[in-house]
């Protein structure tokens, strides 16, 4: 089905690797977003403590007798004990000299990010001015802290933002793959609808269709409507051509016969008998294909009628029994009893004449075609004792116009196991050409 | 004694060459192994059997064990980093703040309990209490002080018992001394009014509990306030002679704590001696690491808070105001 069709991609797979891709980067946003702002709160708490620590030292700050006494509470540095035991440096400087504490702390004003004996840590620093009898002095306190704690508790935040993420992802991955199964189903049922209909049938899709394949299902419509038009008027246009040549082709044979009767040299007779022989062949031919027109017609309109499958065979014997003794054939039906099939009696009736005619055509004189109808399944097996199918032809001879190379000489357009292959096609059956062990065609038309 | 220090030699002793061991001792190993050079304020007696058992398990070092007083101990160390291998230290704030300030190796996989160690580098490996310690003979027919309460009222009613046979702590001069004395100041104000009335009776200034117990033994003093419990406890020569009293109205319980130098050029055998101390399997006389009683000064960043210079200045201004009379 899909061979000659050029393929660029897949809607699917497009569909869904961009949903996917969509997804992680989507994931990689959060993952980013959520930690950068984790990183925010976690160092909003420490800044919060080290702040409270700078406040409580920096408020015991006094000046006594021009001396800066600063009898900060143990609480100071014990609100900075972590569970990871992170590292404590201060310093109190008075008027920028340092006073107490650590030498070398980064003097920034608030709370910033600095390092500390080669360890990054975190500062915040506040001032105070202590006004004394005759002086004012300015006292400042740095309190600063490694950043252990805050590496932890971002490494935990970040390894369960990376498994949320994760999870989304997988979450999304799995979404995209139902919505894009989802979002191609109608296409697929479309594909499947149109796939198993019938080669004549080229009726408009009529079952709902989601918005965005409107286009493409009217077109598909429109398209099928203008091809069963156009096929209708050229099977239209042979049937007219075929009647219409018809008519005065038997004039023609019968003012041709006359003449036969009135010419007595031997080349003219000659002539004229090939002429008439001509005027059979295109007459067969122009009635055959009136007969496939009206078949083409009737199988996609077909009117099933219960009868009997043997009685039909026996009939069609009866009408062509003088043919075969014209040529010494013996035509023998073997039905065993009434066998039941819902069929166009008309369209079956032409095809088996076709395949009995076929056999009267091709089987030598003083033989006997034989015809066995069975039932389960109903078919009629045709078999004569003539000289068989050729093997590498046998898969093609039902095309149309397609004759065997041993048909020279014999009347035919090529059209009658056409007619009888789609007769059985549009019941359901199948036409089978085979030749019998012991020599001879044998044609199977089952139901 | 060798580790007897009259308080005047006390005053310029940290002024003096760091050289001047309490005591110093080579425990050897093999024949020419690398020694391990152990800075300790603890008295050599109680480390004999715990570095015996570890040079049985690492008999390719030999220790060389420098005993000095808690505040020299920090003076030397701050000078001379890359001097010694491993510090020992009772003074909990001291051996604190230099592991805050970088001095110390972290040393991993210890299994050490957090409330026991710091940042891996630090280790507490025993809990010992500040006790009174009395002289049996001069509390004869006395009940005995359960608390500091009851000590102050049994040195007003007697100050003629008691005049200048008071001991205590010089803690200008001790780092064991300081915290033991800050962490009582933090824990009541009970604290200064036994100091002021010790200072009244003119109390005896020393520089170590060794040199206490020795003195209650003979006589010379009554009564000594905030001795080392574990120290008297291990004294089997004059058990007769004093009691060791454990405060009821609060104790105050410090653990003694050790860490290998950042800069030892021996970071393997020095963290095998901290797994040896902290492993708990040696017999010694120290008391063990104890949690389950009352709470242990605990390892935080606040230990540092009296070892501010201004602190500090405020706190020993209060102390001798209070002790010198």
């Amino acid at each position: 089905m899909t061979e000659g069709v050029r393929v660029v991609g897949s809607l699917r797979n497009r569909l869904a690797l961009t949903l996917i891709a969509g997804a992680a980067v989507l994931a990689v946003l959060l993952y980013f977003v959520v930690r950068s702002y984790a990183a925010q709160i976690a160092q909003q708490g420490q800044d919060s403590i080290l702040g409270a620590s700078v406040t409580s030292i920096l408020d015991t700050a006094v000046l006594r007798d021009g001396m800066v006494e600063v009898d900060f509470p143990y609480a100071s540095l014990a609100m900075l004990g972590t569970d990871t035991d992170d590292r404590v440096f201060y310093a109190i400087y008075q008027d920028g000299a340092l006073l107490s504490g650590y030498d070398g702390l980064a003097r920034v004003d608030g709370f910033a990010a600095g390092t500390y004996d080669g360890t990054p840590v975190r500062i915040a620093t506040a001032q105070r001015m202590l006004a004394g009898a005759q002086s004012r002095t300015q006292v400042t306190v740095s309190v600063a802290q490694t950043q252990d704690r805050l590496a932890e508790t971002l490494g935990g935040i970040g390894r369960n933002v990376a498994v949320v993420g994760a999870g989304f992802f997988g979450l999304v991955v799995l979404l995209a793959f139902w919505a894009t199964s989802s979002a191609i189903g109608p296409l697929a049922r479309l594909t499947t609808s149109v796939t198993r209909r019938g080669p004549q049938d080229l009726r408009p899709v009529i079952s709902p269709v989601p918005s965005e394949m409107v286009p493409l299902v009217s077109s598909l419509n429109n398209l099928m409507a203008r091809l069963d038009q156009s096929l209708n008027r050229s099977e239209d246009f042979i049937a007219e051509a075929a009647h219409r040549v018809r008519t005065p082709l038997a004039t023609v044979r019968s003012h041709a016969e006359i003449t036969l009767q009135r010419v007595d040299r031997e080349e003219n007779r000659q002539a004229l008998r090939a002429m008439i022989r001509a005027i059979d062949e295109s007459s067969r031919a122009a009635g055959q294909l009136l007969d496939h027109a009206m078949i083409t017609f009737r199988a996609d309109h077909l009117d099933r009628q219960d009868l009997d499958l043997g009685a039909l065979v026996s009939d069609l014997a009866v009408r062509l029994t003088p043919v075969a003794d014209m040529r010494d054939v013996e035509l023998r039906v073997t039905s065993r009893e009434a066998v039941h099939v819902a069929g166009d009696p008309i369209l079956l009736q032409n095809a088996l004449r076709n395949l009995v005619d076929n056999a009267l055509k091709y089987a030598p004189r003083e033989t006997v075609v034989e015809i066995d109808v069975t039932d389960t399944p109903a078919a009629v097996t045709i078999r004569d004792h003539g000289p068989g199918f050729a093997p590498d032809e046998m898969a093609g001879l039902s095309g149309r116009f397609v004759r065997g190379r041993n048909a020279q000489g014999i009347i035919g357009s090529g059209l009658g196991l056409t007619i009888a292959k789609e007769v059985a096609a549009a019941h359901g059956g199948a036409l089978v050409l085979d030749n019998h062990p012991k020599g001879g065609a044998c044609i199977t038309f089952s139901l | 004694m060798h580790y007897i220090l009259a308080l005047i030699l006390a005053v310029w002793a940290p002024l003096a060459a760091a050289q001047d061991w309490e005591d110093q001792r080579l425990f050897e190993g093999a024949a020419g192994s690398p020694v391990l050079r152990v800075l300790s304020n603890t008295d050599t007696s109680f480390f004999v059997p715990i570095i015996e058992s570890f040079l049985a398990e690492n008999p390719d070092v030999s220790v060389a064990y420098n005993v000095t007083g808690s505040a020299e101990l920090y003076d030397i160390f701050r000078a001379n980093p890359a001097g010694f291998d491993v510090v020992i230290s009772s003074a909990m704030d001291l051996q604190f703040k230099l592991t805050n300030d970088g001095f110390a190796l972290r040393v991993d996989g210890t299994g050490h309990p957090a409330w026991a160690q710091w940042r891996d580098s630090l280790f507490a490996f025993s809990t010992e209490p500040a006790a009174i310690v009395i002289n049996r003979a001069a509390f004869a027919g006395l009940a005995t002080p359960a608390s500091r309460q009851d000590l102050i009222q049994a040195l007003r009613a007697r100050p003629d018992v008691f005049a200048n046979r008071i001991g205590t702590y010089d803690v200008r001069a001790s780092g064991l001394g300081y915290l033991f004395a800050t962490q009582d100041a933090r824990a009541s104000e009970t604290y200064w009014r036994l100091t002021e009335v010790m200072g009244s009776l003119g109390a005896q200034l020393y520089l170590g509990s060794g040199a206490m117990i020795d003195d209650l033994a003979s006589g010379k003093i009554a009564v000594a306030y905030n001795v080392l419990g574990s120290y008297a406890a291990a004294r089997d020569d004059v058990r007769d002679k004093i009691e060791v009293i454990l405060p009821l109205d609060f104790p105050t319980l410090m653990m003694r704590s050790a860490f290998v130098a950042k800069a030892t050029d021996m970071p393997v055998a020095g963290a095998a001696f901290i797994r040896h101390l902290t492993s708990g399997q040696t017999q010694t006389a120290l008391p063990p690491l104890d949690r389950s009683g009352q709470p242990a000064i605990t390892l935080d960043p606040a230990l540092m808070t009296y070892l501010d210079r201004l602190k500090r200045r405020v706190f020993i201004q209060e102390w001798e105001s209070a002790i010198i009379q």
